[in-house]
């Protein structure tokens, strides 16, 4: 037992492999990309000795076709990709939230559009938070910002997928996956999940079980689609999880996810030294958006900076959470370099001024 | 009096969609007796492709799951992967199988999944209302190729039985017609060869079952069933293409 | 982030095979088990095809932001092409480590920073094992900035070293000291 405890110095990626192992997920499916690697190569040595199966697959749409045809059967089942092979798969996730199918999808993104480069970018949250694929869906969306978050989540990830037959996405990037950091694997408390009732295990003294999206008879369509809002709406009361850091008392909110937050995070206690009230809210889960938190927050601040790896997509959903009256900015930077905690500092302290009037 | 004919146990009784001398009632019946045979109705999944056959969970009495479209071997090597002990299948037609699926269906035979595919190989797209497919015939006029399929132009009908064969990973490979008893009664034994291969873990099995399809060919039934043995078996001959022993496996 | 009780970072470069990566892990794991936020970070991907390779290793006594270092206060470069890199880099009054063995130390312009020449292959060779560069590099920069106590660096190699290469701790470990050696002579 000493041993699951111990700190270890382990990647990002590697960390997202164990927490897999250890949520019981020992099915893989997966094509090598950039800069998600480690995550097939470490589940492809580990996963056989414990009896489970990895899958290099001719292409992401296999994987994620794969990863479905596993997840039917109600077993714990991943893929991992980077941002062009998670386009691949927005067909396949599409299909799995339209036959309420669990099942996670790693996205270790890099930087777009077309083939565009291996550097970190959070220009992939759009297709992760709308769904991706075609049709009104959601896809849980967990951001982790560090190595020990990327266990965390991936654990919690497996969780919130079976507990709302959805499935589930971590949104990191090339520079969360690739760092060190030192991580412990500590065992989540277990959540209470509903029986898989669903599952295809063969027709054995039940009637047979159907998993599909077509629904052609009248009126059967829209009451799926109402169906799964249902789902979503719930996600929203229920799920959403982000992290206030000096909020309190701030007068402007930096909000930033995943590796960007990690950044502003610094540049805030900069600011703090420098004696000026400032906070930051990072929302955990993308999908739902901690809506309330910003409109709550909104209330007594009104200056907000939004601080993305792409030229501005978040900053949509904080403009749409925070009240009519709160100004939102944007500071973003597209793929190619990370922007240092003094730039991000500059940029605080440009908008702070605003609010002294 | 003696039961000489009735529904198969893995089939639901009710009607088939599919139009008057369609035959793929016929292959969705030879796989429910097939299944029949070998008592195996309870531990077998179905994977469902999309096109004329993506109904196949109205009508098997198995637990069904429906495969985005040329998805259904992956789907279904998934499902394997994490059900060992089931029989798993799929039912796929030309449009899934030899076009949009192409790469899912070579490399599940290809890795050897110890699965089986049933190929329902018609010529021609039949829920999209009479398009051209990757096995239509040279000259067969569709309605993506008005003036008759020309290889210049569109390509040659692909042979999927015998590309299949090709991969050391194919343990049984066969292809067979409906459009009379004799056939028929082919068809029947290597359907249920196939699910043999499967059951006694031998590795990939496929079955391509050349079926006619009387409304988009603009024929009558009695006309398309000439048109198969005519036309198709010609270029898609009939006959076990490989078959893996044991001791090759081994 | 001067005004942390502690808080260091370094960027160590070289040809991909002089082990940089594996001296960055080594002192960042030296640096978790010593209760310090560290963290690594390898280049990647393309730029590794280049042939060369660095690392950046960030070691706090709080929560550390970035783990990407513009100006980092040390450098440790391995080779010719690292230095023409890193040189400019380096904050005012930070610390250029450079393997002499490989490059000329006329080749440095900085005046505002303190530049540390190690011969590290020659040492390594001296000592029998021309592959150990890396660990009389590691040796002699942590004997001069003393980030962490040499028997944290002796105890994370088991860790970091995979299996295979166990039976040559006690070499390593006296390619560490050789470099922590010969830097304590040249004060």
């Amino acid at each position: 037992m000493d041993q699951e405890f111990e700190k270890m110095l382990a990647k990002g990626n590697e960390a997202i492999a164990m927490a897999a192992i250890d949520s019981g997920c020992l099915l893989y499916f997966g094509y090598p990309i950039t800069p998600q690697n480690d995550i097939p190569e470490y589940l492809s040595k580990h996963l056989p000795a414990l009896g489970g199966v990895f899958i290099q697959a001719e292409s992401e749409i296999a994987s994620i076709n794969l990863l479905l045809g596993a997840s039917a059967t109600g077993a714990r089942a991943m893929t991992s990709s980077s941002s062009p092979g998670i386009s691949l798969m927005q067909e396949g996730i599409s299909y799995m939230a339209g036959s309420e199918l669990p099942g996670l999808i790693v996205n270790i993104s890099r930087s777009g559009p077309g083939l565009g480069g291996i550097s970190p970018s959070q220009g992939d949250y759009f297709q992760a938070t709308r769904g991706g694929g075609h049709g009104d869906y959601r896809t849980i969306v967990l951001a982790p910002s560090s190595v020990q978050e990327m266990y965390d989540l991936t654990c919690l990830a497996f969780d919130l997928s079976d507990k709302y037959r959805n499935p589930a996405m971590i949104l990191g990037d090339a520079l969360i996956g690739q760092m060190k950091e030192p991580l412990v694997r500590r065992k989540r408390s277990k959540m209470d999940l509903p029986p898989k009732d669903w599952a295809l295990t063969g027709a054995k003294g039940r009637k047979p079980n159907r998993l599909k999206s077509l629904y052609l008879q009248d009126g059967e369509l829209s009451e799926h689609n109402w169906k799964l809002h249902q789902k979503y709406e719930q996600m929203k009361k229920e799920e959403v999880r982000f992290e206030s850091f000096f909020t309190e008392d701030a007068k402007l909110i930096v909000a930033a996810f995943g590796s960007m937050a990690r950044v502003s995070k610094t540049s805030v206690e900069l600011a703090k030294e420098e004696g000026m009230k400032v906070g930051l809210l990072r929302p955990i889960t993308l999908f739902p958006f901690p809506e309330t938190a910003f409109y709550d927050l909104s209330q007594r601040v009104k200056l907000f900076l939004t601080v993305e790896l792409n030229t501005g997509q978040m900053v949509e959903d904080v403009k749409l959470s925070a009240a009519r009256d709160a100004q939102v900015y944007f500071y973003g930077r597209p793929p190619g370099s990370l922007p240092s905690p003094e730039e991000v500092l500059e940029e605080i302290k440009k908008y702070y001024r605003l609010g002294q009037g | 009096m003696e039961l000489v004919f009735k529904r198969p146990e893995c089939l639901i009784d009710i009607p088939f969609h599919f139009c008057p001398g369609c035959h793929h009632g016929i292959a969705h019946r030879l796989v429910a007796e097939a299944i029949d045979y070998f008592k195996i109705r309870e531990k077998t999944i179905g994977v469902a492709s999309v096109g004329c056959s993506v109904f196949m969970y109205d009508y098997f009495n198995v637990d069904v799951l429906e495969a985005p479209h040329g998805r259904a071997s992956a789907v279904a090597s998934g499902v394997k992967r994490a059900k060992k002990d089931r029989i798993v299948f799929t039912y796929q037609g030309d449009g899934d199988l030899a076009a949009i699926g192409i790469a899912e269906g070579i490399h599940t035979a290809n890795r050897g999944e110890n699965i089986t595919i049933i190929f329902a190989n018609n010529g021609i797209y039949g829920m999209t209302g009479g398009q051209m497919a990757p096995t239509t015939l040279l000259g067969q006029k569709t309605t993506t190729s008005p003036y008759g399929r020309d290889f210049t132009y569109d390509g040659y009908p692909i042979r999927m039985a015998e590309m299949l064969a090709t991969l050391e990973g194919s343990a049984f490979v066969a292809r067979v017609a409906v459009n009379n008893p004799a056939n028929l009664m082919k068809a029947k034994r290597a359907i249920r060869k196939a699910f043999q291969m499967q059951i006694e873990e031998m590795g990939f099995s496929f079955v391509e079952v050349l079926l006619a399809c009387p409304t988009n060919w603009g024929m009558t039934a009695l006309e398309a069933n000439r048109r198969v043995e005519e036309e198709m078996i010609p270029y898609f001959p009939l006959g076990i293409l490989k078959e893996r022993k044991m001791a090759d496996y081994l | 982030m001067d005004s942390d009780p502690f808080y260091y970072d370094i960027i160590m470069a070289g040809f991909g095979g002089q082990g940089v990566l594996v001296i960055g892990n080594l002192l960042a794991y030296a640096a978790m088990m010593e209760g310090k936020h560290v963290t690594y970070l390898p280049v990647y991907g393309v730029e590794m095809r280049g042939g060369t390779a660095n690392c950046t290793v960030v070691i706090s006594s709080r929560q550390i932001g970035s783990p990407v270092v513009g100006s980092p206060h040390a450098a440790i470069v391995m080779n010719l092409p690292s230095l023409i890199k890193y040189e400019p880099l380096v904050l005012p009054e930070g610390l250029l480590f450079i393997n002499s063995t490989l490059i000329e130390p006329k080749e440095t312009y900085r005046k505002d920073i303190e530049i540390l020449s190690i011969p590290v292959n020659e040492i390594a060779i001296d000592n029998g094992n021309p592959k150990l560069a890396n660990m009389v590099a590691l040796g002699a920069f942590n004997g001069k900035t003393k980030l962490v106590q040499m028997s944290s660096l002796f105890g994370s190699l088991e860790k970091v070293l995979d299996q295979r290469y166990h039976h040559l701790i006690p070499s390593n470990i006296k390619a560490i000291q050789l470099g922590a050696e010969f830097v304590r002579k040249m004060t």
